[in-house]
């Protein structure tokens, strides 16, 4: 298989302003560090690190909104120039248009791909469709839950038939039951689909149960501290893998290489309050 | 614990007509009660010899007097000199107030050079400018019609500045992550996202315009409700003098009642508009 995306040395240094020093002091900020993977055609990656470990800085870089300071991310070897509708991302907060029905929220990115009304219709319908909210067409955001804001959210951008779909923390907002719901749901997409999917997490069960493979963030400056190989081949979505001997075990071995970034974040944290 | 395996029937009132217009004609009452108490106490207060009757005539003689103003076509003038300034004024006030808000809140630059000279003459009271108006523009239309806009302009700009700057980011990002340009994303998130904090703005330069119309009308005009308060009450036509106030608030009432009914179309994606 192919490399779908690179990431090569990235590095993203902010500058931002040093409320210790003088009035006009300026504090350099490394984001994430030398990051370097790829990611397969088809594949479906999850980043799992510590809070403030520049999983957002991560996406934000792919998803074209920022520009790294250093090295390179390619994406079928080209350079990423800016956002592009080859790229779909799903964000933790929904990021609905609130003053457009279901369908008009997944119409949005089709409009920008500048596709006729009626061809339109029809493919927001069928997204709406395999999301499992045919019937709520013209319902607004504000009386949608939050897990059918984000199953909407996911169908906004599927529409436009990206080639990665990149999710930040897509089910961190929801409750235990609609997350795992759809977390078996996005597998289902996964597969029917064929996307390559980037997902970002903080949760290591969540990282397991969607990931093949599994890449381990250090805290900050991110960078990848480990790439596993996600052992849990069987993707039978009825069964309750999270209850296999394998599930365990990877996740015991992404807690122990969490647990140390985890006191290190924790501590730079509580450094910066006190300073 | 015998009683637990006995079913009971329990009859529930069928939702049906009766008890539905019944819970109408309730809302009618409680919506019209204290004015009607309002209404007795100004009738009756009068003719007790409560509050002196030449200077507070008891309701039926000013609803008498409104009357006789109504018949000979006098309120007719009145009302529509005033309702044509008014409008005027509120409508150039739209015009100029929504565009030059869009354009400051979407550039920071004209954000930062604008804002103190905005906040300047948003805190000056309209009437105080009256004076200049009227050694500038004369007595005539121009003075009336140039106070109004100058009163509705600042509601309207100041929210719109407002409503472009507090666009949602996460909206923003979204969108730019689509492929919008500045162009789309103007027209196709910032704009409708700043409607209702537009029409916030609308509604409160509604109530402004009457407001400082009025007042201008009592100074120096020769038509118009404020006119014909200012000139019945000099002439002691008393009734009329109340007549002409009340045909005022009732012109503030039927205003504000058709800018929060447009006000409820253009954001009903909103949750819970005006309650």
């Amino acid at each position: 298989m192919t490399d779908k995306i690179q990431f090569n040395h990235v590095s993203k240094v902010f500058t931002i302003r040093d409320s210790n020093e003088r009035k006009n002091g300026i504090k350099e900020f490394t984001a994430i560090n030398n990051v370097h993977f790829s990611v397969k055609v088809g594949e479906f990656l999850t980043l799992v690190g510590p809070s403030g470990c520049g999983k957002s800085t991560l996406l934000d870089l792919l998803g074209g909104l920022t520009k790294p300071t250093s090295g390179q991310i390619l994406i079928d070897g080209k350079p990423i120039k800016g956002p592009g509708l080859d790229r779909g991302i799903v964000f933790q907060q929904y990021a609905l248009f609130p003053w457009k029905t279901a369908m008009g929220n997944i119409e949005f990115g089709l409009e920008a791909k500048e596709i006729p009304k009626k061809e339109r219709t029809e493919i927001a319908r069928h997204f709406l469709a395999l999301v499992g909210l045919s019937g709520f067409e013209n319902r607004y955001p504000h009386e949608l839950s939050g897990g059918m804001k984000q199953r909407i959210a996911i169908a906004r951008s599927l529409a436009y038939e990206p080639d990665v779909l990149l999710m930040d923390e897509p089910f961190a907002a929801l409750d235990a039951q609609t997350r795992e719901t759809l977390q078996t749901e996005l597998l289902r997409i996964w597969e029917k689909t064929k996307k390559t999917i980037i997902f970002i997490t903080h949760g290591i069960d969540e990282a397991v149960y969607l990931g093949e493979r599994i890449a381990v963030m250090t805290s900050r400056p991110g960078t990848i501290k480990q790439m596993i190989q996600n052992p849990i081949h069987s993707r039978n979505l009825d069964e309750d893998i999270r209850s296999t001997p394998g599930f365990a075990q990877a996740r015991h071995q992404i807690w122990d290489l969490l647990r140390e970034e985890v006191h290190q974040s924790q501590a730079f944290e509580r450094k910066n309050e006190t300073a | 614990m015998a009683n637990v395996n006995k079913s009971v029937t329990v009859t529930i009132p069928a939702p049906g007509r009766i008890p539905f217009s019944f819970h109408w004609l309730q809302k009618l009452l409680k919506q019209t009660v204290v004015m009607m108490v309002l209404l007795f106490l100004w009738e009756v207060a009068p003719r007790m010899g409560l509050v002196d009757q030449t200077f507070f005539p008891p309701f039926s003689i000013v609803a008498e007097g409104w009357w006789g103003l109504a018949v000979s076509g006098d309120l007719y003038d009145h009302f529509l000199a005033s309702i044509l300034r008014s409008l005027s004024g509120f409508g150039l006030a739209i015009l100029i107030g929504i565009p030059l808000g869009l354009v400051i809140g979407w550039y920071p630059l004209a954000n930062e050079l604008l804002n103190p000279v905005l906040e300047l003459f948003r805190n000056t009271a309209a009437l105080a400018l009256l004076p200049v108006f009227i050694l500038l523009l004369g007595i005539g239309e121009t003075s009336k019609i140039a106070i109004v806009i100058f009163a509705c302009l600042f509601p309207i700009l100041l929210n719109t500045i407002n409503a472009v700057r507090n666009v949602d980011l996460l909206l923003i990002r979204s969108a730019k992550s689509m492929g919008l340009g500045s162009t789309q994303l103007f027209y196709k998130v910032i704009l409708p996202a700043s409607i209702p904090t537009i029409f916030t703005g609308i509604r409160m330069s509604g109530s402004a315009s009457i407001l400082v119309l009025i007042a201008a009308e009592m100074v120096g005009a020769k038509e118009g409700l404020g006119y014909l308060i200012s000139y019945t009450q000099m002439n002691f036509q008393i009734p009329e003098m109340y007549a002409g106030i009340i045909t005022i608030a009732l012109l503030g009432l039927i205003l504000n009642f058709m800018l929060v009914s447009i006000e409820k179309k253009l954001s009903k994606w909103k949750e819970n508009a005006n309650g």
